[in-house]
């Protein structure tokens, strides 16, 4: 099919060392690709050439998706976590497709069962800790939530070990090796998807910036990467990745960090990128309304004389999140592209061409999120390390379970740090 | 080499018949059992070995009770190492990987890396007066995670840069096969140490439980054994499954109550920074307190009581024991059946008549889970000084919130007088 001839043609900007790769996949290919390309599409470019019939059919989709971005992150919190979900399922679905692709294990008793209802435990675990902390007084309120909030733990922990045993239960003669090759699978794909899709919703509340920026920074390295190869590539970064080249890199990097400092820049200013999503228990919806905190104040940095007299200024305003946002798109840049070689020789190592094919012209939705998954455990790292500190409402959470005297002692203890600090006045009643 | 990659890929969509077996690990037994026991038959000498070797690790592990919980922690740790080990070990044999670039200083460092950020979690809060005196370890707990981050982000990079063209498929195998590993020994081994601080019973009950309830089954086994209990393992029986279960729990009950007496068993391991050593010294709480029960009717005609006295903590080693006897075998199950996938016999052969260090330990895993969220569910609440430590941390407005929503909150409760100052 032209299709799949095509899309093996790589665009300018590769080196020689594709044709290398061409003639692998034109080998053993595990999975059979179809054609996915919309009719409409199809028909309207049907007279153009097919280099750039798939250069203009990768182009819209890009853009398709760009502006899907906008409508979600417009339509708010609620949204983007159930689209996060949608998306963590989906890359799911397709890598677990691709491990039954490769060991014909689609007809082993139980295991599509058995996938699947771990991926319902492991996300019933954590979104069970993350309701918990964030939606603290509408659980408190309601009395099966509660139970079910106090003993979280252990009963996701009974609904994992069901599965373990039924997986155990389930062992037939002939098929350990390929059974135990699939647990493998699901568990290391659990490891990968669901942790981080989990810590990218965890970043999103931290506020809207902390989740636009980082994925920006992601797509926009891909493509400045992806046109600074196009016109200027010319070395070869790394033989898993023929089409990446050391000036595409470079040139990527450079335009990520300017890109990442002027998006902060125009994010900073508004209240419903910057501020905390917080659950408003009387209005029963997400609202982002606050004082800003610091790092989204403008401040006066005085320039370092070398640069001085290249710009011409003494003194620059900006938000201190900026700076922040130079150590994001540098992560998005120079260590984010390892989730996609990542991704290359998993693809390479099973000889499939694309995750699937959901997407046309690029692939499944795991092409599109290789390299996010690295960034988004950096930011929650980066946050955690740098940014805030432990969560109040958490902590007052877990104080009320303690004992009245271990409260008490708590309480004394926190009071005096408070009386020493000048915080409270030690004849204050608050 | 092309070929092996190739041949090893069309291996995996064969079942399991078709696959070579692993080569057998060489007979270790000491040369001094050997001459001592030449006399007897193969059967009764295998049994005579075995005997002997498992009188010998519970005595050491009684001996390592004595010595107390800091030669219990190195003690678990090279357990996990050595299972881990193993089990890295029997993947190289499967994939004929051994020479694979970087692959052994990558396992080795992920090891690494997966150790030092669960011992970095656990450090800062049980040493933490010991933490704040030092400088240098201040800045590695307040920002440790971003630390084990950092050193697992260049092992992934590495791993990346050392993919090797002809070798993808196998090199994905191992690292997969690594991080399972590591996620099944590490995480759990630092579980076991978790329950150890909570109180050396919550480590000693659950491991004596499997201990005796794979002792006590196999007794019932060979003495009543009958009906097959499961095709993955044909040795064990319904008898000897059932009869453990008893047993299991009866021991637990005797077994707690004598060790609910003292202190050095029940008290939480807290390291005292001013001798630098651990010490299990306390006031006992609840659990560990003598309390009247009343037998219900029902078992009074039996045991011609009214009321009995049990420490509370009798009732918890009734789950333990439980869990150790229906569950725990299913960790030995899952270690049979992956066996049998690979066509191994024993993880190794370190101990001579039992296998590897891992064919002893792969039913206490799921007993360490089980244990730690059992603690964390029903048993104790939140750390208080890991509380306090998180406190302190916050913004000064934030302190001051919580400050005044928990001054309302003991208020409320009474248990803070309003017109107290303190």
């Amino acid at each position: 099919h032209w299709q799949e001839l095509e899309s093996e043609n790589r665009l300018d900007g590769e080196t020689a060392s594709d044709s290398e790769s061409r003639s692998e996949f034109g080998g053993s290919s595990t999975v059979q690709t179809s054609d996915d390309t919309p009719e409409v599409l199809n028909r309207a470019l049907s007279n153009l050439s097919s280099r750039w019939k798939n250069w203009w059919v990768r182009g819209i989709l890009t853009l398709a998706m760009i502006t899907f971005f906008f409508i979600i992150i417009y339509l708010g919190p609620m949204v983007l976590m159930t689209i996060v979900m949608c998306v963590q399922i989906k890359c799911f679905h397709e890598i677990i497709t691709i491990g039954y692709n490769v060991y014909h294990s689609y007809d082993l008793p139980w295991f599509r069962t058995l996938s699947w209802y771990f991926l319902l435990c492991v996300n019933y675990f954590f979104y069970g800790e993350t309701v918990t902390d964030y939606f603290f007084t509408l659980v408190q309120r309601e009395e099966p939530l509660r139970i079910l909030s106090k003993y979280h733990r252990f009963i996701s922990f009974t609904l994992y070990l069901t599965g373990f045993c039924m997986f155990v239960l389930s062992l037939v003669k002939k098929h350990y090796r390929l059974q135990f090759y699939m647990f493998g699978w699901t568990h290391v794909t659990l490891l990968i998807v669901v942790t981080q899709s989990h810590l990218i919703i965890h970043n999103l509340f931290e506020g809207m910036i902390w989740f636009i920026v980082p994925i920006s920074c992601v797509i926009c390295n891909d493509i400045m990467a992806y046109m600074f190869g196009f016109f200027f590539g010319r070395t070869p970064l790394i033989k898993l990745s023929p089409k990446k080249t050391w000036e595409g890199f470079i040139g990527g990097f450079f335009s990520t960090v300017l890109f990442g400092w002027l998006l902060s820049y125009v994010m900073s200013g508004y209240r419903c990128f910057t501020c905390p999503v917080e659950f408003n228990n009387d209005t029963n919806s997400f609202t982002v309304d606050c004082e800003p905190s610091e790092l989204f104040q403008l401040q006066e940095y005085n320039i370092p004389l070398v640069l001085q007299s290249v710009v011409g200024w003494k003194t620059v305003r900006m938000y201190p999140f900026q700076i922040h946002s130079i150590a994001l798109s540098t992560f998005a840049s120079l260590i984010g592209p390892f989730g996609g070689f990542f991704a290359s020789g998993f693809k390479r190592a099973f000889k499939i061409k694309d995750f699937a094919n959901t997407i046309p012209g690029h692939g499944g939705i795991m092409d599109r999120f290789d390299c996010q998954y690295l960034m988004a455990t950096f930011v929650n790292v980066y946050i955690a390390s740098f940014i805030r500190g432990p969560n109040p409402s958490k902590l007052i959470q877990q104080f009320l379970t303690l004992r009245p005297d271990q409260q008490l002692h708590i309480f004394n203890t926190l009071k005096a740090h408070l009386v020493d600090r000048g915080i409270l006045g030690s004849l204050e009643d608050a | 080499e092309v070929d092996l990659e190739e041949r090893l890929c069309e291996l995996d969509l064969r079942s399991d018949s078709d696959v070579p077996d692993v080569s057998p690990p060489t007979d270790s037994t000491p040369e001094i059992l050997k001459r001592a026991l030449s006399g007897l038959s193969a059967r009764w000498k295998n049994w005579w070995i075995r005997g002997i070797l498992t009188l010998a690790m519970i005595s050491g592990f009684f001996l390592i009770i004595y010595l107390g919980s800091f030669m219990l922690m190195l003690l678990v740790l090279s357990i996990q190492v050595k299972c881990y080990h193993e089990i890295i070990t029997i993947g190289y044999r499967v994939y004929h990987s051994y020479d694979l670039p970087w692959f052994r200083s990558l396992s080795w460092y992920f090891l690494l890396c997966v150790n030092y950020f669960f011992y970095g979690e656990t450090v800062a809060d049980y040493f933490a007066t010991f933490v704040q005196r030092r400088e240098q370890l201040q800045f590695l707990i307040r920002y440790h995670r971003f630390i084990s981050f950092t050193l697992y982000l260049t092992g992934f990079c590495m791993f990346v840069l050392s993919l090797v063209k002809k070798h993808y498929r196998l090199q994905f195998y191992m690292f997969a096969w690594t991080h399972v590993t590591l996620l099944i020994t590490v995480t759990q081994s630092h579980l076991v140490i978790q329950n150890l601080f909570e109180g050396m019973i919550w480590f000693l009950v659950p491991i004596s439980s499997v201990i005796c309830n794979d002792i006590t089954a196999y007794i019932f086994g060979f003495f009543f054994g009958r009906t097959p209990l499961i095709k993955l393992s044909p040795k064990k029986t319904w008898e000897g499954f059932i009869g453990g279960f008893f047993s299991t729990v009866v021991f637990g009950f005797i077994f707690s109550y004598f060790l609910a007496q003292h202190q050095y068993f029940v008290c939480p391991v807290e390291y005292n920074s001013e001798t630098n050593r651990f010490v299990t010294e306390c006031e006992p709480s609840e659990l560990f307190q003598m309390k009247k029960y009343c037998v219900p009717p029902l078992l009074q005609d039996v045991f011609g009581w009214e009321t009995v006295n049990m420490y509370p903590f009798q009732m918890h080693s009734f789950a333990l024991s439980t869990f150790a006897s229906l569950i725990g075998p299913f960790g030995g199950f899952f270690a049979s059946g992956f066996k049998r996938a690979f066509k191994i016999k024993d993880f190794a052969d370190t101990i001579p008549g039992h296998g590897g260090i891992m064919d002893r330990f792969d039913c206490q895993y799921l007993m360490a889970t089980f244990v730690h969220v059992y603690i964390t569910s029903f048993i104790r609440g939140p750390n208080p000084s890991k509380l306090l430590k998180q406190l302190l941390i916050l913004q000064p407005e934030q302190q001051l919130s919580v400050y005044k929503t928990l001054k309302s909150h003991l208020v409320e409760k009474g248990i803070l007088q309003p017109s107290l100052r303190g």
